[in-house]
């Protein structure tokens, strides 16, 4: 064994036999069944990951709006073609996702919240928003422009 | 203990670390409680923050660079854009890195993963203030 740490991940099975716990993101599917907690968890790194992503396109917006109107002009031409129109929706659904999540995982941190159904309406709560501010978003953008 | 699992591995445990010397070895990050704290401080920051930005990209959508300009030269605009920035790439390092710890279990990678996104967060954050400061000056 080459990290005592791991002596913790040994356990016994029902049959009594030493066996290896399997770790996370591992669990999903063969030690768990799937749970709207579980999916939501992994959902918050992935969209987490997402967003950090997006900003390489804040940097390159700020980066060209200081360079020049030409450096500029081409930055706001990408976001305006379909590729760049699909990124900015893709990070704004996990900007809105990361964000309403973020504000589920500040109340955990203050201890509210807690108990399974709270946990499974707020859950939901979450999907049901970021689908809401993603589709108004984008409607009051089209609207706008 | 000694025993073996599907005769694969050794599974030989040895305590001779006292409770105190293992439970300072845990941890994927081998350190307090500064990190987290400082997930949750910039998480709450980027809350007004966030909501805020969007809301601009309506009044900036369509401008052109001399009307984006000077938008962001207001010194609300710049304070806030820079606000801005610092929480978002201080947040987004602190979680790379949480995410890097757990699900990278090969030392190398993990250390070398881990200062890439260090230094790539860093740079992001220099040119994103760099810029903002040169639109307001």
């Amino acid at each position: 064994m080459p990290d005592i740490r791991d002596a913790l991940l040994v356990t016994r099975n029902t049959e009594g036999k030493l066996v290896q716990r399997p770790l996370s993101p591992f669990m999903l599917g063969s030690a768990y069944r799937f749970q709207l907690t579980s999916l939501l968890s992994i959902l918050h790194r992935l969209t987490g990951i997402a967003v950090s992503v997006g900003t390489l396109l804040l940097t390159w917006w700020l980066v060209a709006a200081a360079t020049s109107p030409e450096a500029y002009a081409t930055v706001s031409a990408f976001m305006r073609s379909w590729f760049g129109l699909l990124l900015l929706f893709g990070w704004s659904a996990s900007l809105f996702y990361h964000l309403l999540n973020g504000i589920r995982h500040l109340a955990w941190d203050g201890g509210i919240g807690f108990d399974l159904p709270q946990v499974h309406a707020s859950g939901w709560a979450v999907v049901i928003g970021t689908v809401v501010l993603t589709v108004l978003a984008w409607a009051a953008g089209i609207a706008v422009l | 203990m000694s025993e073996t699992t599907k005769g694969r591995r050794d599974l030989r445990v040895e305590m001779m670390r006292s409770q105190l010397g293992r439970v300072r070895g845990l941890g994927s990050a081998k350190s307090g409680v500064h990190h987290w704290w400082g997930e949750r401080v910039t998480a709450i920051a980027l809350v007004p923050l966030t909501l805020w930005f969007i809301l601009s990209i309506y009044r900036l959508a369509g401008l052109d660079q001399p009307a984006l300009a000077h938008w962001a030269a207001s010194p609300v605009h710049t304070v806030l854009l820079i606000c801005l920035v610092l929480a978002t790439f201080h947040h987004m390092q602190l979680g790379l890195q949480v995410v890097i710890e757990d699900y990278v279990h090969t030392e190398a990678t993990r250390f070398t993963l881990l200062l890439l996104v260090k230094a790539i967060s860093v740079v992001l954050a220099l040119a994103c203030l760099v810029s903002v400061l040169k639109l307001a000056f």
